[in-house]
């Protein structure tokens, strides 16, 4: 297909678009669908039919706009109306209203801070667009990027784009793209693979989730370019089968991808082929650990092994595999087409451009958002977050998921990024954010996650499988004031013999929950132990007499 | 040799020792006497690098690696025996007894066993981690052995040479963390197996008491350590 093609499909789904005059999007990603969002889109479309306005309202879906904590939510591209919390029975008030003035009691300032301080790059498309049309994902310059790259680029100038643009790896560990595309590029072999890696299993995370439910081609789009930087022929998204929508839809625009020849033999009339399987997980937490995953689409037990080799030499059946979470290939066709310098322009000396978080707990604006490296968490909790539910007093921000750490509020000043959130006992992460407030107890929260670490565990290695099992029952003897501090000292002491000694990211970074928790909450596990008192009124500590003798 | 090998050269322990490409620290070590604890590990079947006893230090990396799973490098500085990796290998063995019911006075392989000498080699005079005293199972449905998981590591040798050596795969790993089981077919009990050969040499890999024969008593089961090489050295020799 020629640019030239695929742009008139695109123009002509916005030249549909435009002949409306009101165009009604309703959310239709995972969190708005669980609240009904599925029928609001039915009751409008009926309405919309009943009140005669075929001509001039047309109704559809569209990927996540962000603030989930308001779900359902609609937009009407006209007025600029956002509505939230919308119910099925609203329908024909917002019809009939259309021309008028906004339906006020659902309406949502879109001046508010939580979306005025956002900087969209790899959600760019996120809300804008019908995530099951191609067309729109067209009309938006999609695949763009990729016919650019396959016919005016070498695959070593797409690998400079992505070193000049600073990008790291968003799945956590925080490895430079760059870097890594040109190992695997240069790595020999004559079969290359692509993974993406959309095994997200962070408590209280969700990014991968809505990305893929509400842009799946521009995640398409990214994998494509990767194999053409590195020089792949097959693709594989490894993704959780607790996200059936987003299976759904990615499902959906593989297949349309194929048929407009985005995929499959001589993209866009080049020599370059690329396909992409899905491949979906079992439950396993682990299997988001590089070596696990390429063991699990192996069809073996999906454990990990040592490195290295590094997967980018010996990875899916031994042959030098490019692997890549979901928000690092959302990040690609931006990049291409804004530029390096202007990706590389935002963000901190050496974390680069923009990072999606999921804000969950205790904050009154849950939802996804992007926002430049170098934010303070301050700046997201209060301003974009809203600040904390019921006005309650901040406690810690919980990053990184089982592997990260707790914040509390003396570093809510800190810049966000990968050396920042290191240094104090966190990590980035895939991006969960979860906002604890005052009836949060920390030992609690650090005995969830061993708990999370302790059952995810493969098995394979001592450490991690003995090693969390065992800080998980001091931690519960702690929680119920049975410990000493004999017993917190073990518990330290098991953090460093684990954290050396595991195999793999799992266990290495499985303390980190703890050791961040004693390390700025000591005085909540000296509680514990000394006067068997729990401070925030979370733990059930039974008080027994003491005997008398 | 075909003469395109190359050969590396790197210190282990102080000492300069030369190493074909392709090898493992372990091996090298071992070739040069020097000695490095292993329980996974067992010259003949693929590596697995999971009981974390061969972990050594390399000289600017920051992360304990496996000596079983690495291979040498040009100019590499290794440490086998510094005294942090003495330090976790005692812990990574206390973790071990602290897992299940290693009681060895009461164990076939009492005197026989590697994690018992082990223990004794690395000094391992208690376990100051507590007991976790799970309720496990012993498979005794098979005419010629037993398998106690009581007494299991989760080494999985027994799984890799049943699968790699005999071609049988009778056994295999179900569910996953503390919960990890060896088990015999599709988890049912072994004196049903339709695929067990009766060979033996899970037993004879065993590195404790999980897998003994039946009817040995406490203190009887030795394995016969030279099963394996000498397997792995005629097949060798027939190709």
């Amino acid at each position: 297909m020629t640019p030239e093609e695929f742009k008139k499909i695109g123009e002509a789904h916005q030249k549909k678009r435009e002949s409306f005059n009101y165009n009604i999007n309703v959310c239709t990603a995972a969190a708005c669908v669980s609240l009904q969002s599925e029928k609001v889109k039915e009751e409008l479309i009926k309405q919309v039919k009943e009140q005669n306005k075929k001509d001039d309202c047309r109704v559809s879906g569209t990927g996540c706009l962000g603030l989930c904590a308001s779900g359902p939510l609609i937009t009407i591209n006209k007025n600029k109306a956002l509505y939230g919390g919308v119910k099925p029975e609203d329908a024909p008030e917002i019809v009939k209203n259309i021309a008028k003035k906004p339906v006020k009691r659902l309406q949502i300032p879109t001046d508010m801070p939580f979306f005025a301080r956002q900087t969209k790059m790899a959600l760019e498309h996120c809300g804008k667009t019908d995530p099951e049309v191609i067309g729109d994902y067209l009309a938006k310059e999609g695949y763009e990027a990729l016919y650019n790259c396959l016919t005016t680029m070498e695959p070593n100038e797409v690998i400079d784009m992505m070193v000049k643009s600073g990008l790291r790896g968003r799945g956590g560990g925080g490895y430079p793209v760059g870097l890594k595309w040109s190992t695997v590029h240069k790595a020999v072999g004559f079969k290359k693979f692509v993974i993406c890696n959309a095994d997200e299993g962070d408590p209280g995370a969700f990014m991968d989730r809505s990305m893929l439910e509400s842009d799946p081609h521009s995640i398409i789009e990214g994998m494509a370019i990767g194999a053409y930087a590195v020089g792949a022929s097959h693709g594989y998204v490894y993704i959780r089968g607790e996200y059936p929508l987003a299976i759904k839809r990615l499902r959906a625009a593989i297949r349309q991808a194929e048929r407009q020849n985005f995929l499959g033999k001589n993209i866009c009339g080049t020599p370059f082929s690329f396909d992409v399987e899905i491949r979906l997980g079992a439950g396993a937490f682990v299997c988001g650990e590089e070596t696990a995953l390429i063991a699990s689409i192996e069809g073996k037990r999906g454990t990990p092994r040592p490195r290295p080799p590094y997967p980018a030499q010996f990875g899916l059946w031994g042959h030098p595999t490019l692997i890549n979470n979901v928000e690092t290939f959302a990040n690609i066709s931006p990049i291409v087409r804004k530029g390096a310098d202007y990706y590389a322009s935002i963000g901190t000396e050496r974390s680069k451009g923009t990072k999606v978080f999921a804000l969950a707990g205790s904050i009154n604006n849950t939802g996804l958002i992007e926002v430049p490296m170098g934010i303070t968490l301050r700046e997201i909790v209060f301003e974009i977050g809203g600040g904390i539910v019921g006005g309650k007093k901040f406690k810690a921000v919980q990053t990184g998921g089982p592997s990260g750490g707790c914040i509390p509020e003396e570093y809510l000043d800190m810049k966000v990024d990968y050396e920042s959130l290191a240094q104090v006992g966190s990590i980035m992460g895939s991006g969960g954010m979860i906002v604890m407030d005052e009836t949060s107890c920390m030992v609690d929260v650090a005995k969830y996650f061993m708990d999370f670490c302790r059952s995810e565990s493969c098995g394979k290695c001592a450490p991690c499988r003995v090693g969390t099992a065992q800080m998980y029952n001091l931690l519960n003897l702690i929680s119920q004031g049975k410990a000493t501090m004999h017993d917190l000292a073990l518990l330290e002491e098991l953090c460093d013999v684990v954290r050396n000694t595991s195999l793999c990211g799992l266990g290495q970074t499985s303390a980190n929950p703890v050791l961040s928790t004693i390390r700025f909450f000591r005085d909540e596990y000296l509680a514990h132990i000394n006067d068997k008192k729990c401070p925030a009124g979370v733990c059930a500590i039974e008080h027994k007499e003491e005997a008398v003798l | 040799m075909s003469s395109s090998v190359k050969i590396k050269t790197l210190t282990i322990d102080e000492r300069q020792v030369g190493a074909r490409e392709n090898q493992t620290i372990l091996e090298v070590a071992r070739e040069n006497g020097i000695k490095i604890p292993t329980l996974c590990y067992l010259k003949g079947l693929s590596p697995y690098g999971g009981c974390r006893m061969c972990i050594v230090e390399i000289a600017g990396s920051p992360k304990l690696l496996p000596s079983c799973m690495t291979t040498v490098e040009e100019g590499m500085v290794v440490s086998t025996n510094s005294d942090r990796i003495k330090k976790y290998r005692k812990n990574l063995l206390e973790l071990y007894f602290s897992e299940r019911n290693h009681v060895c006075s009461v164990c076939a392989s009492n005197g026989y066993c590697e994690l018992q000498s082990m223990a004794q080699k690395v000094e391992m005079s208690h376990v100051h981690f507590p007991y976790m005293y799970p309720h496990l199972d012993v498979d005794a449905t098979h005419e010629r052995y037993v398998l106690d998981h009581n007494r299991c590591i989760a080494c999985t040798r027994c799984v890799r040479v049943c699968d790699e050596i005999e071609g049988a795969h009778t056994l295999d790993i179900k569910d996953r963390g503390i919960e990890v089981r060896i088990i015999t077919d599709l988890d049912r009990p072994w004196g049903e197996s339709e695929t067990c050969t009766q060979c033996g040499k899970c037993v004879h890999v065993c590195p404790t008491g999980a897998l003994i024969e039946r009817g040995k008593s406490v203190g009887e089961m030795s394995k016969r350590k030279q099963l394996l090489p000498y397997l792995t050295k005629m097949r060798e020799a027939h190709e």
